[in-house]
């Protein structure tokens, strides 16, 4: 019976996985290298025990693959129903580790639920959506739906860890795959571009942009078109109010902490002298971790070699900036490898997406992909300076033992499904 | 779409990632990166400077350890102020404001407390001095000048400015660097090669052990030691006699090309640019813009030669033969150009080629002008021949010494003729004051000892040159070692050699006879104008002399030139004389001239054209 799971599971997958574990682990190695001798799998160190969880986490791929597919479809609402009471059991018993009360002290690790969170909440939706009793287009059908990805989040962010309640949110992905109307999309982007343009240039260019939008439409209109006129005057009025809101939202509501975070991502800060001082304060992070990346060039300094790695100049370098030290002591070969190794397993995830019978497992794979891809995005972005600073680590690289894990339990769940692909009903 | 939806937006974050690394990584890179990196300290090790000797082995410069009291403000800790000033030689006032100027520059970088401590007070603190947190003393070195002269030669050091820093990647903020003079030229082999250590650091700037395991450390390479051709006696024996006077002298040894002495009057000690007073010192040096010490005028000043430029004419008429040594020419106490007539202080009379030389008379070498150029068909092509000739003794261009440029002096082409008057509308008549050093030539003392040379030589020279020896070993460079030809046959110089040498024996500079040594000379006596106010005065004439000695095996040529000075037997003639018998002899033996030229100046001269009077050129006042 193993025999053929191994005969049909996709080793394209499995081969980019182990790829990026292991350059990964041999990151973190690096990041938190001294010169003392010690055995790799010294279990003081952090790269011993990120080995030790890479070894668990084979075990448990073991585990998942041995398990009947059907067993994840069924289980699905309960895994989703006790993640929640563990989530709500943090108020209670939970550990705090700077600042945030987000993981259970089980004694030999730290366990953090909202990891476990993701796989069972991108299960609960998949099963969900794929019930035959859905449909999405009923506003009941699609409110209900994101209620299964608000939950959590909700639950999370008060933790606080704004950034992982950020990830159940690219599960909203799933449900525009499943027939969510795209102009929920198009709304979405809109408001993100207006509220970034509102930042940089303010309200009044943007009513000014907009009013030569509208008569640049007028004058390449074909004759013969009828203006809706009525629905233009009100989608405008609706955007200028918008701006204003950005505005008051951004200096009444935002903590100052979060307006330098948005100011120095979009450049706002133009006087030098102030820049210099963000620099060495809340810009500190993104400064430093540019700086590292750049330092390495096309060809890296080498392994072991990255100076600004020893010295410790950018922070959390084995967890969320994890991508530095890979910038820095393999330069662009390294992190173009990198990019090129997460696209090509994105862009597999969906063709092994696509290619299923079964809805529920088309759509966990989805469920799989969105919080896969939302990781990398914003904490790649992040690193290299395209995105503001928003604490997530980088899928499969990042130090720290329940990650690793729940992201091997998300991937191998979807690769397990896959291996029992032509079966509509399990 | 939908579909393909996700696979997009995949590819549009790849391709943006991709974007912003290449920018960062290929784009904002550069190599110089380890220099400006924050976690890479370098630590350097400077080696000593390289000493400076004279041509005999005597020390011209060497060093001199320096001891600064340096304080870092933020780790001061409380202290013994009482007994820290005592043994610092301040008082308490002093101290305090000295550390609150610091603490006001930074309160993390080191400031200068106390600045170069004598030696006893350093040995006196450096035992108590682990007391005393945020304080150290940092030893430095100085430059130290074991002569009162020779300062234009040697130059100064002095800290690196930002042109530096931008010229040159080797320097960096508050080194030193050769600013002037051989300490210039040579600065490279001077100053050594500083040794650098990389050293890791951490984001607290704590030292975390060697970068790349110390595989790109050097170690420093020692300054060299070097020998200049300068004879320490000679050079200060020139200077004790320049004081009071302007003009420059140059002394070369024939055989070699090396200097022996080069001296610019006024001039400064040497010590006057290191230590302490060193700034107050210069801005006065460099505000004195009369006198102008600064100014070596040995290479620096271009003025009409004056009648020592008779010889090159008379040896260029011997080789286009236009004329032998029987050849004579009438002196009606002067010439005539046309109608005018131009005066000549010789006396009158038939002259032929000796007497000529050793009577300076006017007359003659007009005379010999006009038969060099009616041999040409043209007056183009017989400018063109003298001009060859007279470039081959080294004049009109740099003769690329080892020392600042300099300056070109002048002998003029057809060309610098042709813009004057026009193409075609000037002859030898227009030009004829260029036959006894007047006119448009012009020439700085350094090129008229090297022509010296020429003529002592009879016939080549080697470029002036002021290394002599590298670490003890003669210099091989081919620049100075190889003869330069002059366009003259070897035997046309004997008749002028003799001529020169008869200056001393019964001629212009029979008073400044060498008992003992035969010297070959020419005076000169140049003419020279300034502007007051807007019109063109002349001023007293400017006392020019060249010599070489002894005739038949010359050990040094010499010129020196006395601005104000009047006839060339007189300032110019005399220092020659001197220079020339300390040289060869070691000492003095005509102690009432030597102490007549320690004496006099000239700042009676100089100040006239100042006055803002009337005043008289000139005056015979001895």
């Amino acid at each position: 019976m193993f025999g053929k799971v191994l005969r049909r599971i996709d080793w394209l997958t499995i081969l980019i996985y182990l790829a990026l574990v292991i350059i990964g682990w041999t990151n973190i190695y690096s990041s938190t290298f001294t010169d003392e001798q010690t055995s790799l799998l010294d279990l003081t160190t952090r790269s011993g025990k990120q080995l030790f969880f890479i070894i668990v986490s084979f075990v448990t791929i073991i585990v998942i693959l041995a398990l009947e597919a059907n067993f994840y479809e069924r289980f699905a609402s309960l895994f989703y129903l006790l993640t929640i009471l563990s989530l709500i059991g943090l108020y209670l018993f939970g550990k705090t580790i700077a600042g945030a009360t987000s993981w259970y002290d089980l004694g030999f690790f730290n366990f953090q639920p909202s990891e476990l969170a993701k796989v069972a909440t991108a299960l609960a939706l998949a099963k969900y959506l794929s019930d035959i009793q859905t449909d999405l287009r009923r506003i009941k059908d699609q409110l209900y739906a994101l209620l299964i990805i608000f939950i959590p989040a909700l639950l999370i962010i008060p933790q606080p860890d704004p950034g992982s309640a950020l990830v159940f949110f690219s599960l909203i992905f799933v449900i525009f795959r499943e027939g969510l109307p795209l102009y929920y999309l198009g709304i979405g982007f809109t408001l993100i571009l207006i509220f970034i343009t509102t930042l940089m240039f303010g309200t009044i260019w943007l009513t000014i942009g907009l009013l030569l939008l509208i008569a640049l439409f007028f004058l390449l209109k074909r004759k013969s078109l009828k203006v809706p006129l009525l629905p233009i005057a009100i989608g405008s009025i609706a955007i200028i109010l918008f701006s204003l809101s950005v505005n008051f939202v951004f200096n009444n509501l935002f903590e100052q902490r979060h307006r330098d975070r948005f100011s120095l991502w979009l450049r706002l800060e133009k006087d030098p002298e102030k820049l210099e001082q963000i620099r060495k304060t809340i810009g500190y992070n993104t400064y430093q971790s540019e700086k590292a990346i750049e330092s390495g060039g096309f060809f890296g300094k080498g392994f072991l070699e990255g100076t600004r790695t020893k010295g410790d100049f950018v922070p959390e370098q084995d967890t969320d900036y994890i991508f530095t030290t890979i910038g820095e002591e393999w330069g662009f070969i390294g992190t173009a490898t990198v990019i090129i190794l997460f696209s090509i397993l994105f862009l597999r995830l969906i063709y092994l997406a696509e290619r299923q019978k079964n809805a529920f497992s088309r759509m966990y794979g989805y469920g799989v992909i969105s919080v896969l891809l939302i990781h990398y995005f914003i904490n790649i972005g992040m690193v290299i300076g395209i995105l503001p600073t928003i604490g997530i680590p980088l899928p499969f690289f990042s130090y720290g033992g329940s990650g690793l894990l729940f992201f091997t339990l998300l991937l191998f769940v979807f690769l397990k499904l896959d291996t029992n692909r032509l079966k509509e009903n399990f | 779409m939908r579909r393909v939806l996700l696979s997009l937006i995949i590819v549009i974050i790849g391709i943006t990632f991709l974007g912003r690394l290449s920018y960062l990584q290929i784009f904002s890179f550069s190599p110089d990166q380890v220099i400006e990196d924050p976690s890479i300290k370098r630590v350097y090790t400077y080696p000593e400077r390289g000493y400076i000797y004279d041509r005999n082995g005597n020390l011209l410069v060497g060093n001199d350890p320096a001891y600064d009291v340096m304080v870092i403000p933020r780790e001061v800790q409380p202290l013994d102020t009482l007994e820290f000033c005592g043994m610092l030689g301040i008082d308490k006032e002093k101290f305090v404001e000295k550390l609150t100027k610091a603490r006001v520059y930074s309160p993390r970088l080191p400031s200068v407390l106390v600045p170069q401590l004598s030696k006893e007070d350093y040995a006196k603190l450096q035992e108590k001095m682990r007391k005393y947190k945020g304080f150290y003393i940092q030893k430095r070195s100085l430059r130290y000048y074991d002569t009162p002269s020779a300062a234009n030669v040697l130059g100064y050091i002095s800290e690196v400015n930002e042109g530096d820093l931008a010229k040159n990647k080797y320097y960096i903020q508050g080194e030193l660097r050769g600013r002037t003079g051989v300490e210039r030229y040579y600065e490279e082999l001077l100053r050594g090669r500083k040794g650098v250590q990389y050293i890791q650091k951490d984001r607290f700037n704590r030292d975390i052990g060697p970068y790349k395991n110390s595989s790109l450390d050097t170690l420093p390479e020692q300054g060299k030691q070097i020998s200049i051709t300068l004879d320490k006696t000679l050079q200060e024996y020139g200077e004790r006699l320049m004081v009071g006077k302007r003009g420059g002298i140059v002394a070369l040894e024939p055989a070699t090309g090396e200097i022996l002495s080069m001296i610019s009057g006024p001039t400064y000690d040497p010590s006057l640019l290191v230590g302490r007073e060193r700034s107050k010192n210069y801005t006065e040096l460099y505000n004195d813009t009369i006198a102008n010490p600064t100014w070596d005028r040995s290479i620096h000043a271009q003025q009409p030669p004056g009648s020592p430029f008779k010889t090159l004419n008379a040896l260029i008429a011997l080789q286009e033969g236009v004329l032998d040594e029987s050849t004579t020419i009438r002196c009606y106490n002067g010439f005539y150009v046309g109608k005018k007539k131009r005066g000549c202080h010789c006396g009158g009379g038939l002259r032929n080629l000796n007497s000529g030389i050793y009577q300076s008379c006017n007359a003659y070498f007009a005379g010999t002008f006009r038969k060099i150029f009616e041999k040409f068909d043209t007056t183009d092509e017989a400018m063109d021949v003298w001009e060859k000739h007279m470039k081959s003794f080294g004049l009109g261009d740099y003769l690329g010494y080892d020392l600042p440029f300099g300056q070109k002096g002048r002998i003029p082409s057809k060309e610098y003729y042709d813009k004057w008057y026009g193409d075609n509308r000037w002859s030898s008549s227009f030009i004829i004051s260029n036959s006894i050093g007047q006119g448009e030539v012009l020439a700085t003392p350094v090129q008229l000892a090297n022509m010296t040379a020429a003529i002592a030589n009879r016939g080549f020279y080697y470029t002036p040159h002021i290394l002599k020896k590298i670490e003890g070993k003669e210099i091989t460079d081919p620049r100075f070692t190889e003869p330069k030809r002059t366009t003259i046959d070897k035997e046309h110089f004997e008749p002028v050699v003799q001529g020169m040498a008869d200056v001393y024996r019964k001629g212009t500079a029979r008073w400044l006879q060498i008992p003992g040594i035969e010297v070959a000379g020419k005076t000169g006596t140049a003419e020279n104008f300034t502007k007051i106010n807007g019109v063109r005065t002349q001023l007293t004439d400017h006392s020019v002399f060249i010599a070489f000695a002894p005739v038949e095996d010359p050990k040094i040529a010499i010129a020196v030139y006395i601005e104000n000075g009047y006839f060339g037997s007189r300032y110019a003639g005399h220092i020659a004389s001197l220079m020339i018998e300390k040289y060869l002899k070691g000492e003095i033996t005509r102690k009432d001239l030597e102490k007549k030229m320690l004496e006099k100046t000239l700042e009676h001269e100089y100040a006239k054209p100042f006055s803002g009077e009337e005043f008289k050129i000139n005056e015979r006042v001895w």
